[in-house]
Parts: structure tokens; sequence; C-alpha cells
């Protein structure tokens, strides 16, 4: 039972990562239509905006002492970062938590980024066949991912969540189990939680506002939508930017537990389409649920006694699974009929 | 009996019932037109028939064989032949292309690896896919991409692909919608010809009553998922029932 | 040009010239400084490749984004009959196209049930499940990251039975004590690139080609013509999966070498770009992509720093810097930025790829020089003269 539990809190933070980038990868599939192969590399960016802002607000002041040598009787130096001699306590303690501020940053950043792709790229393919549409942005992930090579090199950058968040939390005592028996990481507890929010907060936004109501309208029956007068091409540039933020601060908060290295948008880019396909193609709550859902599966598939019965389990799981489903329900798990066909 | 019998055929979508008990016998050799307004289940029935849609109850019996539950594929090869609103041909091909392939799934079935021999080599193939061409007018044009072609032309076209299988059946739904009246005149008097010369069944769904009245042996009339009427052309002309459902479906 | 003799002996004149221009590379390559043989062996292997792809993507429009798998497959088969069965490639290629058909058919089988980008997507799965499964728990077959080579303690059955089995230096693929590096291999790779050819362009003229060009265009009609569509392009996909298959064998008879990357995504992605560059549908459009890539890859990988100081050196010296540091980013290592921005630019600008390009500017150039009355005919004449 502690053991089941436990591999669904492993689940839950890897599924809150795809869970994300489904979702965003199905608002734009379903609204503009088109199929965001460089949507994972939104994802890398949002993650390396946090690297950045790290390095930004690390930067370093150098000093020399001359009161103190070292052995080699050169002055000492001292390296105190600009922010802490400016704030002082304040400046560590936004140092301590860089990577919860990076969100400030990223969403900005995610937002200009993701207009610049559609109004430079993706808004010239809304009405090319889907085959281009798939070449332009795997072409696109490709540059995207080889300037960040360059720029920050090819090996992963670890980064580290703040000091407080850095140990795990006993929550199996809470429900009634032994100490030590279900111990869980803060932080993988603090992005569950996030990314629940932003999932809750993105249905919201939809839910709840006429510009949602207008996308949910389009996602639906597009052409009728135009029909009606509204100029839904002028939204798909929003919705665009919206995607883009989802995925780029799914990236950000990801950086603590997975080490962001340049591939890191491909590879989850290909477990979100598979996420996408096994959701339904266009359902949002889909999206969600399956990428919960694979997540866990997957911790479930990382188990030493499941790899000892079927080894390599693991690895294959989430494609395992999409097969499976395809074949029995190909429309996905809540995917509608007509959308995607053909 | 007739070569293709509808028995007791009910279709709902959601809470919207398409077809309510639909019975329908259509006699070989003849033209049926089927008419009604918007919404009374025309282009159900139809689909229903090529197998795009599979009823809830009931049956179709094509020379006494069930069509319904077979793929589209399967029930061409049983020689029921489909021509659709929108002409649907091969745009990226040649007119003769585009005969060729019908003619080959008839001889070869629906599937055959013919991988080594070549198309233009095999003379009774393009000799066949050429004469049809010819009678539908369209020989000249046979190497020239069908993409390019005029609505009419297209239409011939997708008749030709028709014909070249020699179909029992052929369904045509609303084989002159959105063409110009020279078009329409043209396609009407292509139908006629291919009736006097080839005499295949024909269901033709359609609005226009000129198209109807030129071509059709016996219409049936629908309201509201259901045969209201069937008859000759002259009998329905006068049937205030026809005249009941159009107006008041109006109403409704 | 409409008679069937007349068609059929053009494709004859066009595989002559094929045939001619391939076997004569040797001379012709070297002022453009790609007449040495290990980047010939690479223009052919990834043209059979390419010509295998295009025969599902260029004519049924299926995009998959998995052919890797099957190039990986070829290469482990390969170097797995090299190690039992000993260093001939002969039965080395026919085990790998035999396996990789078979590996095409069950993915295949999966993947056809969807179209569009459903298919690409599921294929793509596969693919990454192969790589993945390479890595981890197929490494006693693949031996993981190091790579499967081939072992003078390998069993190597018909070599020790004809006296071959004891062999000092590098193990080499031969045939009867030729080996397979150098010219030799060259040619023997130019050898199944031209049957590969022949075969191509009899699918493109047969029924069969024609039914796979009827699925691109409009599956719908297709069926209502009583053809089932899936059996003719899961054939495709096996095919086109048995030529990735032997181009990924011919890799390892020339470098006896199988590693897990080749199974990438990214080389998957290569293939689509050579593809798409020359032409999908045109019959040595994707020859000709391939050999452009292949050849662009080793001409801006073999760049580096040096290289540019020397051709940018006219340049003032703070321009130069600036230059050097800006082109540096497109070559050595930034191959792949360029490989990027070369497959947006394609698809931008030319998704019809380099033949339709050439076609559009032959037209052009026709229209001007005065534009005869035959224009009507150019429509019928235009898409044979493409292939």
């Amino acid at each position: 039972m502690d053991a089941i539990l436990l591999q669904i809190l492993n689940g839950l933070d890897k599924g809150g990562a795809y869970a994300l980038i489904a979702l965003g990868l199905t608002l734009v599939f379903g609204t503009l239509g088109v199929v965001n192969f460089a949507h994972g590399a939104l994802f890398m960016l949002g993650a390396f905006c946090a690297v950045t802002v790290n390095q930004v607000i690390g930067l370093e002041q150098v000093t020399l002492d001359p009161n103190n040598l070292t052995p080699w009787g050169t002055p000492v130096e001292i390296r105190e970062p600009y922010i802490v001699s400016w704030l002082g306590d304040t400046g560590h303690l936004i140092l301590d938590y860089s990577v919860p501020v990076s969100i400030l940053a990223a969403i900005p950043i995610m937002i200009v980024i993701g207009f610049i792709m559609e109004r430079g790229l993706i808004q010239f393919f809304y009405k090319r066949p889907h085959a281009e549409q798939i070449l332009v942005t795997f072409g696109l992930a490709i540059v995207l991912q080889e300037i960040i090579k360059t720029w920050f090199g090819a090996n992963p950058l670890p980064q580290s969540p703040p000091t407080a968040l850095r140990s795990a939390a006993d929550i199996g005592v809470l429900v009634g189990f032994n100490p030590g028996e279900i111990v869980y990481p803060y932080w993988r507890l603090v992005y569950f939680v996030f990314s629940a929010l932003v999932i809750g907060g993105v249905f919201a936004f939809l839910q709840l506002t006429t510009f949602g109501m207008v996308v949910r309208a389009g996602m639906a029956d597009r052409e009728t939508v135009g029909l009606l007068g509204i100029d839904i091409e002028k939204r798909f540039t929003l919705v665009f930017g919206l995607a883009a933020v989802v995925a780029g601060l799914a990236g950000v908060m990801y950086t603590p537990i997975l080490p962001p290295d340049y591939h890191m948008g491909m590879d989850f880019l290909v477990l979100s389409f598979v996420v996408v396909v096994v959701g339904g193609m266009g359902s949002l709550p889909g999206a969600v649920a399956a990428g919960f859902l694979l997540g866990i599966l997957q911790s479930f598939a990382s188990m030493t006694e499941v790899k000892s019965i079927l080894p390599g389990i693991d690895q294959i799981i989430i494609y395992l699974v999409a097969v499976v489903i395809l074949l029995v329900r190909p429309r996905g798990l809540l995917g509608r009929k007509g959308v995607m066909e053909g | 009996m007739g070569i293709l019998q509808v028995q007791n055929v009910n279709k709902s979508f959601g809470g919207l019932k398409a077809l309510n008990n639909v019975n329908l016998d259509i006699t070989e050799g003849t033209v049926h037109a089927v008419i009604g307004p918007n919404g009374a289940g025309k282009s159900t029935l139809l689909n229903v028939c090529v197998g795009r849609l599979v009823p809830d109850t009931g049956a179709v019996l094509f020379n006494g064989r069930p069509l319904t539950g077979r793929s589209p594929h399967e029930i061409n090869q049983m020689g029921v032949a489909r021509v659709f609103q929108t002409p649907e041909i091969f745009a990226d091909l040649s007119l003769l292309e585009n005969v060729v392939i019908p003619t080959l799934a008839v001889r070869d079935g629906s599937f055959t690896v013919n991988a080594w021999g070549r198309v233009d080599n095999q003379a009774e193939i393009r000799d066949r896919a050429e004469a049809i061409l010819e009678s539908v007018g369209l020989a000249e044009k046979r190497h020239h991409h069908s993409g390019n072609l005029s609505r009419g032309d297209k239409r011939r076209l997708e008749l030709a692909m028709c014909l070249v299988q020699e179909p029992k059946l052929v369904l045509l739904d609303e084989p002159t919608a959105g063409m110009s009246r020279a078009d329409t005149n043209a396609t009407i008097d292509l139908l006629a010809r291919m009736q006097e010369e080839h005499g295949v069944t024909k269901i033709i769904i359609e609005h226009d009553m000129h198209v109807v009245f030129s071509l059709a042996d016996r219409v049936t009339v629908m309201a509201q998922g259901t045969p209201i009427v069937e008859g000759t052309p002259n009998e329905i002309k006068g049937d205030p029932r026809v005249q009941e459902a159009y107006l008041g479906g109006a109403h409704l | 040009m409409t008679t069937p003799l007349a068609t059929a002996r053009s494709d004859l004149i066009l595989f002559g010239a094929f045939t001619l221009a391939v076997l004569t590379m040797p001379i012709w390559l070297v002022p453009l400084g790609a007449g040495y043989p290990d980047l010939m062996q690479k223009f052919a292997i990834y043209g059979l490749f390419a010509i295998g792809f295009n025969i599902l993507f260029g004519l049924t429009g299926y995009l998959s984004f998995g052919h890797a798998a099957f190039l990986g497959v070829g290469s482990y088969t390969a170097v797995w009959s090299f190690k039992l069965l000993g260093m001939n490639p002969v039965p080395a290629l026919l085990l790998a196209i035999l396996l990789s058909g078979l590996f095409a058919w069950v993915i295949g089988f999966v993947s056809l049930r969807r179209t569009g980008i459903y298919f690409s997507i599921l294929t793509l799965a596969f693919a990454q499940m192969c790589y993945n499964l390479a890595y981890s728990v197929l490494t006693p077959i693949t031996n993981g990251e190091t790579g499967l080579r081939v072992l003078n303690s390998d069993p190597r059955a018909l070599d020790h039975l004809t006296g071959q089995g004891v062999v000092d230096g590098p193990l080499v693929s031969n045939i009867f004590g030729l080996e397979m590096n150098g010219l030799p291999g060259f040619y023997f790779c130019a050898v199944w690139l031209l049957i590969g050819m022949y075969v191509s362009i009899r699918i493109f003229r047969s029924p069969f080609g024609l039914m796979l060009r009827a699925i691109k265009t409009n599956q719908t009609r297709l069926n209502y013509t009583g053809i089932s569509t899936r059996p003719y392009a899961l054939t495709a996909f096996v095919i086109s999966g048995m030529y990735a298959g032997l181009a990924g064998a011919l890799l390892c008879v020339t470098d006896p070498l199988a590693g897990a990357e080749r199974m990438q995504w990214t080389a998957s992605g290569e293939v689509v770009l050579m593809t798409i560059l020359g032409g999908a549908g045109t019959l040595l459009g994707p020859v000709i992509g391939a050999g452009l890539i292949k050849y662009s890859e080793n001409i801006f990988s073999a760049f580096h720093e040096q290289t540019l100081h020397d051709i940018f050196g006219f340049l003032p010296d703070g321009v130069e810097g600036v230059v050097v540091s800006v082109a540096g980013l497109f070559v050595g290592e930034g191959w792949h930025l360029t490989l990027g921005l070369l497959f947006m630019v394609i698809v931008i600008f030319l998704p019809g790829g380099l033949t339709s390009g050439v076609r559009q500017l032959v037209q052009m150039a026709r229209r001007s020089s005065g534009g005869s009355g035959r224009s009507g005919g150019d429509a019928g004449t235009a898409p044979q003269a493409a292939e």
C-alpha cells in the first residue's frame, strides 16, 4: 500500500510536466490547427530562463583584500554577488529562491517568444498542410536547441531549489503510516501543486472570460465562430502566447528536478505528443488526465519489482500505453469525433 | 424484389432522429430520385447505403445481400458506385490516371501488389479508360491535371470513373449542386445519355426539381426522416402532401 | 511522350544517365572536393535511404518520423551477421532487409491505423521506443553506448569454414578477399543504389505506384473506388523500411560498427529533409537531396576557426573577427544549426523541393522566351517531365 502511494506521488511531478506541455500543445492545436513540433523547445527555453536568471542575479563583484594574502602571496579575492551587496539579506533570499523568482522573468520573456514565433512563422502555416507545419516547426526546434547549445554548452546545468525546500517531507505520517515510509521531496510537492494551480488557472481563464469562451468555441467549431464575425485569427496570437507561457513555466519549475540541457525539449515533446494522442487530440481535460496518468504509470514501471519481471518496461511504458489506447480507442481517452481525422 | 432494399432503417444522432423507420425498394434499371426539404434525412440515407454510416436498426440489402456494416470499398466491389456532392477525384493525377485507377480496381480487386508491370503497357486497361473518357467528352484532356478542370468537367470525370467500373447501382448526391445552368444542363444530358447507353440503376438525391423531372422514373419524397410519398414524377407533382412537406416544413 | 513505348524509353534513358553519373562519381566529384571514397559511400547509402523513404512519403504522403529505427535495425542485423556468419556482406544485407522489413511490418501495422499527424507521432514514438531499448535493456544485443563491433573472437562460422577465420589487424567486410572499403566499397554501395533506383522507377510506373499516388491525393475516392487503402500503405511502408534496413546494413559494410545514435529522431528528420529538399514524389529528387545534405555536412563540419580566418582574411581585422565568430556558429559543431535553418528555409520557400524549383525556373524561362503555342500541352507533360 505504502509502495503504491509512493509511486503515485513520484509520478505526480513528471505527470504535471507532461500535463502542462500537453495542455499548451492541445490549445495551439485545437484553436490554431497547427501541429507545433517546437513546443518542446518552449519548455526548454523556459528552463533556460531559470538558468539565465540564476546566472544574472548570481553575478559577483570581485574585490581584492590587500590585508589578506593567499599562500601564493596574492591578495585574497572576495566574491560577493551584487545583489547581496545592494539588498543585503533580501539579496540572499532572492538568490536562494532564484528558481521561483525566475517565473517573474519567464512570463514576459515567454510571451514575447510566443508572439514572435506566431507572428514571425506560425501564422504563415495555418493554411498549409500538416506535414509542412510539422517540418517547419521541427526545423525551428532544431535551430532553437542548437542556439541554446552554443550559448550554454552541451552539459546539463543543475539548479537547486530553495534551501528550505531541499529536504523531504514525511507525508506518510500525516495519513497514518509509520514515519519514514513515505518520504517525498518538498520540491516535487511544490511542482505538483504549482502545475495544478497553472492548470486550474488556464481552465478558469477559459471558462470564465469572454476570451476563453471564444477560444473554446473556436476549438469546437472554428468555421462557425469565423462565420459569427469574430476575428478568431487575432486571438490566435494570444492563445499561442498563453501556450508558450504555460510550457515555459513548466520548464522553469522543473529545473531543480531535472538539470536542463539543450535537448530536454525534444525528449519531453515526443512524450507530450504521445500524451496528447492518448488523452484525445483536441481535448484539454484529456491532455491533463493523460499527462498525470502516464506520469504515474511511468513511475510504477520504474519500480524494481516491476522491472525484474519486465525488464526495460520503464523505458517504453508510455509508448506501449499509447499503442494500446490507439488500437482500442482510436480517438484517445476523451477525444471527440472529427478532430484531426485524416 | 428490387435491386436495393432499405428495410426499417433507423438512425439517430444524439437526440435527433435522422431516419425514422425508412423502407425503400428500388427497381432495377430505373432512375429513382429522393427529394425532400433540408434535414429530411436524404444524405443520411445515402451514407447508410454506402457504408459510411451504420444504422441503429434495420438493414440495407443489395441484390439480397446485406450492405450494412460493410466498409465502403467492399460495397463498391459489390457493384455500388457513388458520386459526391463536391466531385471527389484524384486532383493531383491526370484524367487518364483518374480513370485507370477504377478500371484496375474492378479487374484486380481491393488489394493486389502489382509493383512490376507498367500502367501504360497494360493495353486493355488503357483502352477501356480512354474509351470511357471519350464517351464523356474528355478524351482531349486526358493528360491534363484533373485538379485544373472546371466543376462541370470534374463531375464528368467522376461519372466516368464510376461508369468504367460498370456498376449495378450508382448513388448520386446532388450531382448538379453549385453548378452553373449550362453545366447543370450538360450534366443532365450526360446522365440521360448514360441511362440510354448503360441503363444502370441510379438513386439521385436532389434539390433541383428540373433535374428530378428530367431524369427520374420514380420519386420518393422524404420529410423528417420518413418517406411520405412515392410515385412517378407526374403523380408527385400534384400531391398535396408534398406541398405540405415543403411548405409545412418551412413554417415549422 | 504519351505512347507507352516512349515513356518506357524515357525511363530507360533516365536510368542510363543515372547509372553513368553514379559510376563516374569518382571522376566528376574530384573538382568539387568530394571525390574520396568515404564520402561517396555516404552519398550512395543515404541516397538509397532517401529513395526508400520517398516511396512512402513521396507517393502516399504518409510522413514517417521513425525511419531511423529501420536504419538502426539494419545496422545491428548486419553486424550480427558479421559476428556469427562471417564478413561476407551479402548474407548481412539480405538478413538486414528481411529483419527491417519485419520490423516495418509490425510498426506499420499499428501506425497505419491512423493517418495524418497521428501517424507521424506514432512512428516517432516507435522509433524512440527502439532507441531507448537499444540503450537500456537490449544492451546485450546492441552493446549500448559503446556500439556493436565485430571481434576476432566472434564465431564467424563461414569465415572459419573457408579458412579466412584468422585475420591480422581490423576486421573488414569483404567479398572473397576484396575489402569493402575505399573505392571497392563505394562501387559495392553504388550497385545497390542502382538496384534501388531501378526498383523505385518500376514501382513509380506500376499500377501499385499509381494506387499509392492515389492514396496521397484522395483516400475517400479511393475507398469508394473499391480499393482498401491500408494494405497498400502498409506495403509501401514495409518496402521503404527495407530500403532503410539495406542502407543501415551498407553503413556497417563500409564500417562494421553499429551504434544506437543512428536511431535517434534527428536521423529520422534528416532523411525527411533530404527527400523534401530534392523533391518528394520525384524519382531523382531524394538522391540529389541526400547528396547535397551529406556534401554540405561534410564541408560545414570540416570547417573550423582557422579555415574561416583563411577565408575571411581579406577583411579588415575588426570586421573579420566578427564575421568569423558569426560564421563559426554555423560550421563545425554548429552544423546542426545550419541543418535546422536549411530545413525551415526549404519548407517555407520551396515546399516542392529543388526539382519543382528548377521546373518553375524552366517554365519561367520558356514563357519569357516568347512562349510558343503549345502552352496547353505543358500541363500534361509537366508531371512526367518532373519524374
